[in-house]
């Protein structure tokens, strides 16, 4: 670093500093470089796009160019009067089955899995193609929305770059080479009970998968099996077993909870959806249900939990353990010890608050927290009195963490590498993951360690890392390619059916692993898995799941349940054969068509995908009925084309079979079987668990820092690397793309010197004066590179730094996911990979050691696009404030001042709500806007330029000092549908007009791409193709798009249209019954059907009783940027916090003025005595 | 110093302006003209298909209702295209060794389906729904033509935007009962004004500005 640096930073966090003593920082803002208000950010801000994007270096003459523009002109006019339409092949199906009609979508019941949790989703399927994912709104773990990765989930099914050949050696070889080999295998190691035979697989709660590894290690009772997820359950399995002395899965009822403590949990952000809406039902104010939740957060780095927060505390990793247990001292738990230090202040008027709300209070720890803190969380749930009532405790839903065989996945794994390393592994069979690329670095699967393994078969989605250094590839299936089950977050056993024929090939982890059994050994997903729950007694009395491989009785294959649970083991194989085989006689006709019919017609589907292309012929894996449009009536689940075939095999099913049958369609059309929640388990809590210590250790306060491994936001593990709509989402919190970073806190980088000048850039274009925490250079990011030695392990890839407002000092953070070599296209060689951090010891925490490489890398972020400057747009009030005055910050209407006469809307007036309190900003709006939509990807250097093409972006506001902000706060902005939408007048060709019903429309054909609107919009919500970025050739995605919308090319403006298909298309159903107007509830807009927490409603404003009039009538509701007349259609409730007045860190929010438009101040809330007074 | 140009330079001058504007309507009108041609518009067009299948010969001569194989257009916003089943409903018991059909039977016994030529082909970007047309009395004829006349079906209207709106604007006008919409020899326009006004009433057609909206047809 120079001394022009230095100083240059200098002079930067002086001014940071003196914002923050003059108290004259904005309310609030979105990025560190608009709170310092640098000079170069003001002028990054005066301009709609960054300045390199401008500018045009063609030597091109205004001359020639006027030439050139005039003489296309000309063509333009000429050339869409001459374009004639391609002609195009209509292709009907050889013969239909019933239920599907060309241009109607059907939906069918399946569910996603993470980490061995189910989520219920509906897929939407049109002319066979999966098209869009949507929650199952029966399913407990959905409740009709699902979160980001489900979303995307589509995405990955098409991706071109999936594994889709069987190989060996990297020849192609067929399904049938492999199972011969196998079987040689089996045979050979038979005698010594498969001795050298091991299974890897991702976590999993599938009772079919489990009963079929019963039934496979009972018969090679030396072989194991062993499951691995770099974010696995095992902390929170593990403190379980320490608080009550055995296994227990928690659940937690958020829903029953007036009181949240999250010790670094960010449960708001999680796959299962559950829980973010049970916490959001907690927050809906309105006019007649006054209270709220309040939520306390401690965490070791900002999460969207802790943004919603009420309260929030930012510690280091060391001191959660002291913390915790200062905490449980507090509530009662004898012997708990800690020192509460510093945050005695902060702990004793939250414990006051938790003892107050005992039975009505809920303490959850963080997954990657160590054990001890789940231990201490359950023995200060138990001394609360919430067991039994906010949290409950079940018996384990995941293999092998129930019963005598149940151990961490990480003792597995050591026991795995164990037997590697001393040559005992003969056969490793890797059922999906990636070991070599996400195991620790002291149990890494590296390749001299695979070298002494004779034979490495790999079942995978892609040809990942893992799959390259394996003998055998094996495509898998996509959970919407294949018949499967999980258990969902309390046990309730969800079905997992295809909606398409495997698009490449692949086969299940079912299929692979019944390769294994004894017997049968050819069967195919859908009889594995109905056979399981034949056997488990469905439609008659329901044996209970065990999450065992042994103890239990292994469920046979037969039909009958009675089948003799007492017999030996051998006995019970034979009566087991004897009903697979009636079993399979019995499904072999329903299911004869296997997947090369379906592949040969998904060939005509992508030459021609046109209209009913009997594309994935729904063979073999055939989807079964369940038609929103149809009734309930239960589903054929065989194949549908086999409707004949069913009936015949109907007849000779046995009556109590009959019983089967009903119940197993009824569960495949719901998608989920019903009492089937694990089963409660009664554990009195111990507390001999207290001498134990997590030991983790505190930085030296120089350049060692402590370190915390997080999965990435948006790719998670790694597995959704390739998939480039999350790759492209902007990262809740910081809104970077494209890239992982390093998070370090203002105090921490300016100690370290760390993001504190331009570096060698600062001589490029750009701005010319000042620095910023990223430095930027006409709206670019550069982030200082450093690198880290974390316990001892030299990161091998220096990492971006990021300042992050929020993170506790002397901690960093880095995020997993990235770093892959062998992803695919979109994922390979980005970012670092923090599995180098890891060891099996320390899964998310450790010590670091911070070294500068005086290196900068080029950042994505959206942060700074579309800045708001300061304006009233953002409104978050304390809960106390609001209710006493909510009339406070009224927007008078308006709408005289206008200069158009007043349209009557005589239809239908669509209008939308969104509750910034009930928003978490998880991201997963902004994914289905994209699936919904056909919105393309634009890539990283795109998104440098602005040019990123979401419709909705969910804005982040910090609130005060950035050491210690407030939120951020989320809000959603999409289209605001103006009802007198600036951008309407500007356009020359009147591309974008109202129409009937209120929507501001975008007419793709009449655009010519002036840009006019983006310009006059003041949202900043319109999205510009600059370039061709939608990929019109490759075939996969043009099977994935809505059909219902248009996909847009170069050259045209777009926006949120309130998904004016899905109007259209309830407006035509409501015309056909007798030309009634559309009901409530009857369009829901993608982002609104997906949200987790319900924060978006949409709906009719000539319907006085409709779900959105009620939330416009609500005090809180407000008109973002009002004072410009614009009255958007989109209007924003207030966020709220409920804090604790005796907190240390209570902070009073900005008051609102009486009526909106006149000065905001910053009165405190608690000296409100003399209202009418100052500029009220 | 010679005169470049002569007296009549003028004239020539004044003429050529006045003949630009004229050359420039002819050729403004040549376009539209040319962007209305069937050459364009593929209207009157024959298409050759896989199968010499005859709608005349099946809905004039024989009488099938539309419906027997269109079976999805009181539903959905495809008509439905028949699949080879349905032909062989029937072809099974007759016709059933005749050459042309060899196709068909091709198709069933091997499970490929017929690709046949599209004739009414919308671009991309309009969302036709004919459920919806059915249901407030828009006949098959009315933009389909007399099919049972056609051996071979060609377009018979442009299918551009100003004819569909010429409908939208005033759907009244087009309208028919209920009881005609399958019948091909309905002539369009041959209700009274008393008829039109009870039928807008019955189908509850919505106002031409609502019609009209862009976001009707597109999205």
């Amino acid at each position: 670093m120079t001394g022009r640096h230095s100083e240059d930073s200098k002079k930067n966090f002086a001014l940071m500093r003196d914002r923050i003593l003059e108290q004259q920082g904005k309310n609030y803002w979105r990025s560190l470089d608009e709170f310092v208000d640098a000079p170069e950010f003001e002028e990054f801000v005066s301009r709609e796009f960054p300045q390199h994007a401008e500018t045009w270096e063609d030597p091109v003459s205004r001359r020639s160019f006027l030439k050139l523009m005039g003489a296309s002109l000309a063509l333009a006019g000429l050339s869409s009067a001459c374009v004639i339409q391609p002609p195009e092949k209509v292709v009907p199906w050889v013969r239909q089955p019933e239920e599907i009609v060309p241009g109607k979508s059907l939906f069918f019941a399946t569910a996603m899995t993470l980490g061995g949790v189910a989520v219920g989703l509906l897929a939407r399927s049109y002319d066979g193609r999966p098209v869009k994912i949507e929650g199952n709104s029966d399913h407990p773990g959905s409740l009709g929305s699902t979160d980001k990765f489900a979303q995307a989930s589509l995405l990955t099914m098409y991706d071109p770059d999936r594994a889709q050949d069987f190989l060996f050696r990297n020849a192609p070889r067929s399904w049938d080479r492999f199972v011969a080999e196998m079987r040689q295998i089996i045979d050979q190691n038979r005698p010594n009970g498969g001795a050298g035979i091991r299974f890897l697989s991702e976590t999993t709660t599938s009772p079919t998968l489990i009963n079929q590894f019963r039934q496979i290690l009972a018969d090679l009772p030396n072989a194991r099996w062993y499951q691995y997820d770099a974010h696995n359950n095992d902390n929170g399995l593990a403190g379980a077993k320490m608080a009550f002395g055995e296994n227990v899965h928690a659940a937690y009822n958020f829903a029953a909870a007036d009181i949240v403590l999250s010790l670094d949990s960010d449960f708001l952000d999680s796959f299962n959806v559950r829980y973010p809406r049970d916490f959001s039902d907690r927050r809906r104010v309105t006019l007649d249900k006054k209270d709220m939740n309040r939520l306390y957060q401690v965490e070791t780095t900002l999460t969207i939990t802790g943004a919603k927060a009420d309260h929030r505390l930012a510690i280091k990793p060391s001191q959660m353990e002291n913390f915790a247990r200062a905490v449980a001292a507090g509530l009662g738990v004898a012997n708990a010890g800690g020192n509460a230090g510093e945050h005695a202040a902060w702990i004793t008027p939250m414990v006051a608050d938790l003892r107050a709300h005992g039975g009505r209070s809920l303490i959850i720890a963080g997954d990657h927290q160590p054990p001890i803190i789940h231990a201490l969380a359950h023995a200060m749930n138990a001394a609360l009195g919430n067991i039994g009532k906010t949290v409950t405790l079940h018996e384990p839903i995941a293999a092998n963490t129930a019963g005598a065989d149940a151990r961490t996945q990480i003792e597995g794994l050591r026991e795995l590498v164990r037997d590697i390393d001393a040559g005992a592994v003969q056969t490793l069979v890797i059922l999906g993951g990636n070991p070599m690329y996400d195991t620790p670095a002291d149990l890494k699967f590296t390749p001299e360690r695979m070298d002494k393994i004779q034979m490495r078969a790999h079942l995978s989605l892609y040809r990942n890392e893992t799959s390259k250094y394996c003998h055998w590839n094996l495509p898998q299936t996509h959970y919407l390619e294949e018949w499967s089950d999980a258990r969902a977050f309390d046990g309730t056993a969800t079905l997992i059916q295809p909606l398409v024929a495997p698009l490449y090939g692949g086969k299940s982890v079912h299929e692979v692993v019944n390769v294994f059994a004894r017997e049968n050994f050819d069967r195919n997903g859908y009889d594995i898995v109905k056979e399981f729950w034949q056997g488990q007694g469905l439609g008659g009395s329901l044996r209970p799941l065990v999450a065992t491989t042994t103890g239990g009785a292994a469920t046979g294959n037969a039909p009958r349940p009675a089948a003799s649970p007492q017999a030996s083991p051998a006995t019970q194989q034979n009566t087991n054969q004897n009903g697979a085989n009636r079993g399979q006689n019995a499904n072999t006709n329903a299911n004869a068509n296997t997947n090369t019919g379906g592949n040969t017609n998904s060939g005509t589907g992508l030459t021609n995908g046109g209209q009913a292309t009997p594309l994935a012929n729904t063979s073999g894996q055939g989807p079964s009925l369940n038609a929103t449009t149809l009734s309930n009536s239960g589903s054929p689940a065989g194949q549908a084309q086999a409707n004949n075939n069913t009936s015949a095999t109907n007849a000779v099913i046995p009556p109590a079979a009959q019983g089967f049958e009903n119940a197993w369609r009824k569960a495949v059309h719901d998608g989920f079987i019903p009492n089937t929640t694990a089963a409660p388990r009664n554990v009195a809590p111990r507390t001999d668990f207290l001498g134990q210590t997590a030991g983790l250790q505190a930085g030296n306060g120089n350049n060692v820092v402590e370190v915390v491994v997080l999965p990435d936001p948006s790719v998670y593990d790694g597995r959704f690397s390739n998939n480039a709509w999350l790759q492209e989402l902007p990262k809740p919190l910081t809104k970077l793309t494209w890239d992982n970073v390093l998070l370090v806190s203002p105090r921490t980088a300016e100690r370290l010197g760390l993001n504190q000048g331009r570096g060698k850039y600062e001589n490029d274009a750009g701005a010319e004066e000042g620095t910023s925490f990223v430095s930027t250079r006409g709206g670019n990011l550069f982030a200082d590179l450093v690198t880290l030695r974390v316990n001892g392990q030299q990161m091998s890839k220096p990492l971006p730094v990021w300042v992050q407002p929020g993170q506790p000092d002397e901690v960093v953070t880095i995020f997993t996911g990235y770093g892959r070599t062998d992803a695919g296209r979109i994922g390979s060689g980005i970012g670092y990979n923090a599995y180098e951090a890891i060891t099996s010891n320390s899964m998310s925490f450790g010590l670091g050691e911070i070294t500068r490489t005086g290196e900068q890398y080029e950042l994505a972020s959206t942060q700074t696009h579309f800045n708001a400057e300061g304006r009233d747009i953002l409104r978050v009030r304390e809960l106390e404030d609001y209710l006493a005055h909510p009339e406070d910050g009224h927007q008078p209407d308006v709408y005289p001042l206008s200069m158009y006469p007043k349209y009557e809307y005589l239809g239908h007036k669509w209008g939308m709500a969104i509750d910034m309190n009930a928003c978490v900003g998880c991201n997963a709006c902004v994914v289905a806007c994209q699936a919904e939509n056909n919105i393309p990807v634009v890539g990283k250097l795109q998104v440098q330029r602005s040019r990123e093409m979401h419709w909705l972006r969910i804005d982040s506001y910090y609130g005060g000092d950035p050491n210690d902000p407030e939120g951020p706060h989320f809000q959603p902005m999409l289209c605001q549908h103006c009802e007198q939408a600036p951008c309407e007048p500007v356009c020359p060709v009147h591309a974008t007009v109202h129409d009937s019903e209120g929507l501001n429309v975008m007419v793709y054909n009449r655009c010519i791409g002036t840009r006019y609107c983006s310009n006059n919009c003041p949202y900043k919500v319109r999205r510009f193709n600059f370039l061709l970025y939608q990929d019109w050739d490759t075939p996969q995605y043009k099977l994935m798009r809505n059909p219902e919308v248009t996909v847009r090319s170069r050259g045209v403006m777009e926006k949120c249209t309130y998904c004016t298909q899905r109007i259209a298309l309830a407006r035509i159903e409501a015309q056909k019954d007798g030309g009634r107007q559309v009901r409530d509830g009857e369009v829901v807009t993608a982002c609104q059907s997906v949200c987790p927490t319900e924060a978006i409603i949409f709906g009719d404003l000539n319907d006085e009783t409709s779900a959105v009039n009620k939330l416009k009538k609500e005090q809180r509701n407000y008109q973002v940027l009002h004072e410009l007349n614009t009255q958007p259609r989109t209007t924003y409730l207030a966020a709220l916090k409920n804090q604790n007045k005796a907190m240390p860190d209570y902070r009073e929010l900005p008051r609102l003025s009486k009526e909106h438009g006149k000065e905001q101040e910053r009165a405190p809330v608690g000296t409100e005595s003399a209202p009418g007074t100052g500029s009220h | 110093m010679a005169q470049i140009f002569n007296r009549s330079a003028n004239t020539i001058a004044k003429a050529s302006i006045v003949g630009l504007v004229i050359l420039g309507g002819v050729i403004f009108y040549g376009i539209t003209v040319f962007a209305r041609s069937s050459y364009i518009t593929g209207v009157s067009i024959d298409r050759p298909q896989p199968v010499q299948f005859s709608h005349k010969h099946h809905t004039g001569d024989d009488g099938i209702d539309c419906r027997y194989c269109h079976t999805s257009v009181e539903t959905s916003n495809s008509a439905g295209l028949p699949p080879t089943q349905t032909c062989m409903n029937c072809h099974q018991q007759i016709w059933s060794d005749s050459p042309y059909l060899a196709i068909v039977r091709d198709s069933y016994r091997d499970n490929k389906p017929i690709q046949w030529e599209r004739v009414h082909d919308l671009p991309d970007y309009v969302y036709f729904n004919h459920s919806i047309h059915v249901a407030k009395g828009v006949g098959c004829s009315t933009c389909h033509g007399q099919i049972d006349d056609m051996p071979a079906v060609h377009q018979v209207n442009t299918l551009q935007m100003e004819w569909c709106l010429s409908c939208h604007r005033q759907p009244e006008n087009f309208v028919r009962p209920k009881s005609e919409i399958y019948n091909h020899d309905w002539i369009d326009g041959s209700t009274t004004l008393e008829q039109r006004a009870q039928l807008s009433k019955d189908y509850k057609l919505r106002a031409p500005d609502m019609l009209t909206s862009c976001s009707t047809c597109h999205r």
